[in-house]
């Protein structure tokens, strides 16, 4: 016996609330963050990723009162990423509660950032999410590059080398996120997945693309990862953590009952 | 209403620890405080701690925490939690082997950049759920059933090796010390405040135990 798969919801919020909808009772607005991740603490959630999907600045201090309320009623690890973009940003998260901070664009534009983070508040609280698309043509070697601004602008960094970069300058962790399959639901791009994690030392989250329990074990089975991150299946209540648990445990992947 | 005191020295996020200890002691202040006579005043103390080790001691010598903590734990319980546990070991490999304040004589050591279970490599941090094999009676481990999972992130670990303090083991390549106990002290290497139902009886556990 050894150390769990973890298995992370993810809330999107926006100004406070979390979207995508529960059930498709209210797809714009599917209420309070904390109900939400009460709900999966409860469920036998491994962690709670939250990301601030306005985060602007306007929106900053709800998204500090919305963590620290969390932070004092669900007590396993919420990691908090949207926006961070200074060591400020960092502090102020960590101390309303965030376990780790998730860092996104502001790497891309200032590598040295993940660095003075790391430095300043250790390496385990350093998240660093990584937004890469195949630029491969069919029948090349497979090749994926960064995006940001929600997979719109191309970097021309390789993220495979990016990945390996990222954990140099001290990141203690990687999201990795498939924009070719957010939101599809046809499963993760395990070669991506399976490429960046046998490349860094630290563990890798694997994110984008769950539609069904299969993914979740394809993930870790063929992809490498560490931990799998969804969203949709488990806020239409398409499934629980439980039973997501139950299907990866009969499956020979070791999980936190 | 008891007190119990969580030493601020700087190192990291205290308002989980504060919170979780409030959630399972209702009757009891959760004090964070870098005050010695706020501490000396507390009936029990925590010590918790992220970050590199070589920060940790020197801001710990600084303020003085290392006596305030050899003072306390005389005469009431003590819990340290993850770098607060290696604090109080003899020395770290981290950032080049650092002193520590020495109550346990256990060393601290790097998981190196090549761990490995059988042909598997390991990642490190070690980061996630895993389970804790209870060594030792405790009153801290009190309704919490042995190789139950707690959360830890961690890159450094206390041997377990000749580790005669150790109350609680773990394997993740190596065996290592997850929990060691002494007289007034109990110290862990994972987050009992992020561990759940399982972290939170540990808690609450601590905060009902008179000590030795």
């Amino acid at each position: 016996m050894a150390l769990a798969k973890r298995i992370i919801p993810c809330l999107d919020v926006d100004k406070g609330r979390v979207v995508k909808g529960v059930n498709f009772v209210d797809i714009r607005d599917a209420g309070d963050p904390v109900e939400v991740a009460r709900k999966y603490n409860e469920q036998g959630a491994d962690e709670i990723t939250f990301l601030d999907i306005t985060a602007s600045h306007e929106s900053r201090d709800t998204t500090y009162e919305t963590v620290e309320r969390m932070a004092s009623e669900v007590f396993i690890p919420l990691t908090v990423g949207g926006g961070v973009r200074t060591v400020d940003d960092i502090r102020k998260l960590l101390n309303a509660g965030a376990d780790k901070v998730g860092i996104n664009t502001a790497a891309v534009f200032n590598p040295g950032f993940v660095q003075e983070a790391a430095g300043r508040f250790g390496s385990q609280c350093i998240v660093v999410a990584i937004d890469a698309k195949r630029v491969s043509a069919a029948g090349e070697a497979p090749r994926w590059e960064i995006f940001t601004h929600g997979g719109r602008k191309p970097t021309g960094l390789d993220a495979v080398a990016w990945a390996m970069k990222m954990t140099e300058m001290g990141a203690g962790e990687l999201l990795l996120t498939s924009m070719d399959r957010d939101g599809t639901k046809i499963g993760f791009d395990n070669g991506l997945t399976r490429a960046v994690s046998d490349a860094v030392p630290v563990p890798v989250i694997a994110s984008g693309g769950v539609g069904e329990l299969q993914h979740l074990v394809d993930g870790i089975t063929r992809g490498g990862a560490d931990a799998v991150l969804a969203a949709s299946i488990f806020h239409f209540g398409q499934f629980t953590i439980p039973e997501a648990k139950a299907f990866m445990k009969a499956q020979g992947i070791e999980v936190r009952d | 209403m008891k007190t119990i005191a969580i030493i601020d020295y700087g190192m990291g996020n205290l308002h989980s620890v504060s919170k979780a200890v409030e959630h399972v002691a209702p009757n009891t202040r959760a004090l964070v405080t870098s005050d010695p006579e706020q501490i000396r005043g507390a009936d029990k103390v925590i010590l918790p701690g992220v970050g590199a080790i070589r920060d940790c001691m020197a801001e710990i010598r600084r303020l003085k925490v290392d006596e305030l903590v050899r003072e306390v734990s005389v005469d009431r319980p003590l819990l340290g939690i993850c770098v607060g546990m290696q604090a109080l070991m003899s020395r770290s490999e981290e950032n080049g082997w650092v002193d520590c304040i020495n109550l346990f004589p256990a060393e601290v050591r790097f998981f190196g950049n090549n761990l490995k279970e059988g042909p598997t490599r390991l990642k490190v941090p070690h980061m996630g759920w895993n389970e804790v094999h209870q060594v030792k009676d405790h009153p801290v481990w009190h309704d919490i059933p042995d190789a139950e999972r707690f959360y830890f992130v961690h890159s450094y670990y206390a041997d377990a090796d000749n580790n005669p303090d150790m109350a609680g083991r773990t394997h993740y390549g190596v065996d290592l010390a997850a929990a060691v106990a002494r007289d007034n002290i109990f110290a862990v290497q994972f987050h009992p405040e992020k561990s759940h139902r399982a972290g939170l009886q540990l808690l609450k556990n601590f905060s009902q135990w008179s000590g030795a």
